[in-house]
C-alpha cells in the first residue's frame, strides 16, 4: 500500500458515450478502510462510474487514481464482484474454475494456476462456504450461491478495495443480512465499494454514501441527506440511515 | 469399400477432413460460447474475394484466402470489438463485398475458368498433399495457442467485464481469436466450401456444450464430432457418389436434429 494515497482519488470526471454526456465534473475522496455506498437511479450513470474506476472504461476528461495508480495498471489489488445477470449462465464451467479467474490479474503469473493459485482459490471458496461445491456447473446454482462464488473470485484476488455492483439483486432478504455481516468482516481488512439503484443496500455498515445523477453528492457519513436524494433520484423516497429507517412521507412533486 | 483407401485422394481427403476437424473444434467451441458464428459466416464468405484477388494475380488460391481473411478478421474485430452482438451490418456489407469482390476478379482473369462451385461447396477429393502440410500447421498453430491462452480464453468468454477489470488482455485475444477463425475457415473451405463452413463449426459444439461441463472438454468432444461426421460424409458420399461436403453437413444436420429430438424426448419423459 502506498502511503497517503486515498484508496480512490477522482478528480473532475467527465464521461460521454455516443456524444451523450453521462458523467460531469465527478470528485471523489475515499480513505483506505472506507465502506461506501455509490447509490442512484437507473440511467444515472453509476454502471458507467463503476467501470471507469476498474479500468474498463477510459475517462474523457479528468482523473481517476486507485491507491495513487491508473485503475488499468492495479488489476491485481482490486476485486470485483458484478452482477449476476451480466453473465452467462448456460457456460460450460465449474465453480472452482470461475474462482480461479480471480488470478489472472496477478503480475508475473505463468499462464497457467499454479498450485498457489489454486490454493488461494480454495480458501476464497472456503471462506464463502462453496467449496464443496467446486465441481458444479455454475449455471446450476442458485442467485445466491452464485454471488458467494463471485465474491470468492474477487477475493481470490487478495484485494485491497473491493467493489460490487448491485449487491442484493437476484437475492433473497435473508441472503442479503449475511451478506452485509460478511462484507462487514472483509472491511476489516479491504475498502468496500457498493453501487446500486436501490437504497435497501444501506445498512448500519456503510461508512459513507455518495449520490450520483451524472455527477456526484458525497457525504462524508453514513447519512443520506433528502437533499443528495432528491438531486440524483428527482424524488423524495424512503429512507434509511444508520440502520434506522426513516420514512420521508412528502407529496411527488413534478420532475 | 476399405479398398478405396488405397487411393491417394482418399488418403488425402481423410486427413484433410481429420485437420479440418481439430481446427474447427477448438475455434468453434470459442465462437459459439461467444456467440461470434455471424461474424465466422462473413469472413467464410469474405475469403472469396481472396480466391479471386488470387486468380487474378496468380498466386495459390490458399495462401490468397488466407491472407485475405486475416485481413477482413482484422477488419471484423475493429468493427465489432465494442459490442460483439451489434454491428451486423457491417459485418453483413464485408460479407457481400468480399464475395462479389471475388467473383468480379475471376470475370476479369482472362482464359481462366475457375470451378466456382468448388469453392461454394468444397473439394475434399482433390486436395493435394502440399495443402496438407499448410493445413497441420494451422492446426499446430492454433493448439498451441488455444492451449496458452487458454484460461484467458475462457476468462474473456465467461465474463468478459470481469477479464477487463483484472487485466486480461481481451482486445489483443480477440484480434487473435478472429485471426485463427480466418485461417480455419480457410481449410474448411477445403473440406465442405465456404456457403457450409459455418456448420461445421457451430454444429459440434452445439451438442458438445449440452454434454460437457468445461470448455476444454468441449474442445475435445466437438473435435471427435467433427472427424466423425467427416468420416461418415464422406463414406456416404464416396458409396453413393453425392457432393462430399453437402454429404459431411447433411450428416452433422441430422446428429443435431436427433440430439434436440432426444432432448425433448428426455424432457418430456422427466415431466411425466
Amino acid at each position: 500500500m502506498i502511503a497517503g494515497a486515498f484508496a480512490i482519488e477522482v478528480d473532475d470526471l467527465w464521461f460521454s458515450y455516443d456524444g451523450n454526456l453521462v458523467l460531469r465534473g465527478v470528485n471523489l475522496r475515499i480513505e483506505h478502510g472506507d465502506f461506501l455506498a455509490i447509490l442512484g437511479p437507473n440511467g444515472s450513470g453509476k454502471t458507467t462510474f463503476l467501470k471507469l474506476l476498474l479500468g474498463i472504461l477510459t475517462p474523457s476528461r479528468g482523473t481517476i487514481r486507485i491507491y495513487g495508480k491508473e485503475p488499468g495498471k492495479i488489476a491485481d489489488r482490486i476485486g470485483y464482484v458484478p452482477q449476476d445477470t451480466s453473465v452467462n449462465k448456460g457456460f460450460p464451467i465449474s465453480v472452482l474454475d470461475v474462482t480461479l479467474m480471480g488470478r489472472l490479474g496477478q503480475p508475473g503469473r505463468s499462464r497457467r494456476y499454479s498450485t498457489a493459485d489454486r490454493s488461494v482459490a480454495q480458501s476464497s471458496l472456503e471462506r464463502v462456504g462453496m467449496w464443496e461445491y467446486r465441481d458444479r456447473p455454475i449455471g446450476k446454482l442458485s442467485g445466491g450461491q452464485r454471488q458467494r462464488v463471485y465474491i470468492a473470485r474477487a477475493l481470490t484476488a487478495q484485494p485491497d478495495i473491493l467493489f460490487m455492483d448491485e449487491p442484493t439483486a437476484s437475492t433473497d432478504k435473508e441472503f442479503q443480512t449475511e451478506l452485509y455481516d460478511f462484507l462487514k468482516e472483509l472491511n476489516e481488512s479491504m475498502t468496500v465499494v457498493v453501487v446500486s439503484h436501490d437504497l435497501s443496500v444501506l445498512s448500519s455498515y456503510i461508512k459513507s454514501v455518495a449520490c450520483l445523477s451524472q455527477t456526484l453528492y458525497h457525504h462524508d457519513a453514513a447519512e443520506i441527506t433528502s437533499e443528495m436524494i432528491e438531486k440524483a433520484y428527482h424524488c423524495p423516497v424512503e429512507l434509511i440511515a444508520h440502520g434506522l429507517p426513516h420514512r420521508v412521507l412528502r407529496k411527488h412533486e413534478d420532475h | 469399400m476399405i479398398e478405396v483407401l488405397q487411393f491417394e485422394f482418399m488418403q488425402n481427403a481423410l486427413l484433410a477432413g481429420l485437420l479440418a476437424g481439430i481446427a474447427c473444434g477448438l475455434i468453434g467451441t470459442l465462437v459459439v460460447v461467444n456467440r461470434i458464428v455471424f461474424i465466422s459466416g462473413g469472413i467464410a464468405h469474405a475469403a472469396y474475394g481472396g480466391v479471386g484477388m488470387a486468380f487474378f494475380f496468380g498466386f495459390s488460391p490458399l495462401l490468397g484466402a488466407a491472407g485475405f481473411s486475416l485481413m477482413i478478421s482484422f477488419l471484423m474485430a475493429l468493427v465489432t470489438i465494442r459490442n460483439k452482438q451489434r454491428a451486423d451490418t457491417i459485418i453483413g456489407v464485408l460479407w457481400a463485398v468480399g464475395m462479389a469482390l471475388g467473383i468480379i476478379l475471376i470475370d476479369l482473369t482472362s482464359g481462366y475458368n475457375v470451378d466456382l462451385m468448388s469453392y461454394l461447396f468444397g473439394s475434399i477429393l482433390t486436395v493435394p498433399t502440399s495443402d496438407l502440410l499448410l493445413m497441420g500447421a494451422v492446426d499446430l498453430a492454433v493448439i498451441g495457442l488455444v492451449s496458452f491462452f487458454y484460461n484467458d480464453f475462457l476468462a474473456l468468454s465467461f465474463d468478459e467485464e470481469f477479464s477487463l477489470a483484472v487485466g486480461v488482455p481481451v482486445k489483443g485475444l480477440y484480434f487473435l481469436l478472429l485471426a485463427m477463425m480466418a485461417l480455419s475457415v480457410v481449410m474448411v473451405i477445403r473440406v465442405v466450401g465456404l456457403i457450409l463452413v459455418i456448420a461445421l463449426l457451430t454444429i459440434p459444439p452445439y451438442i458438445a456444450e449440452r454434454y460437457c461441463g468445461s470448455l476444454r472438454s468441449m474442445m475435445v468432444f466437438s473435435v471427435v464430432l467433427n472427424c466423425l461426421f467427416t468420416l461418415t460424409g464422406l463414406g456416404i458420399s464416396y458409396a453413393y457418389n453425392l457432393t462430399s461436403g453437402a454429404t459431411i453437413i447433411l450428416v452433422a444436420a441430422v446428429c443435431f436434429f436427433l440430439v434436440l429430438l432426444g432432448d425433448r424426448l428426455r424432457r418430456g419423459r422427466s415431466r411425466a
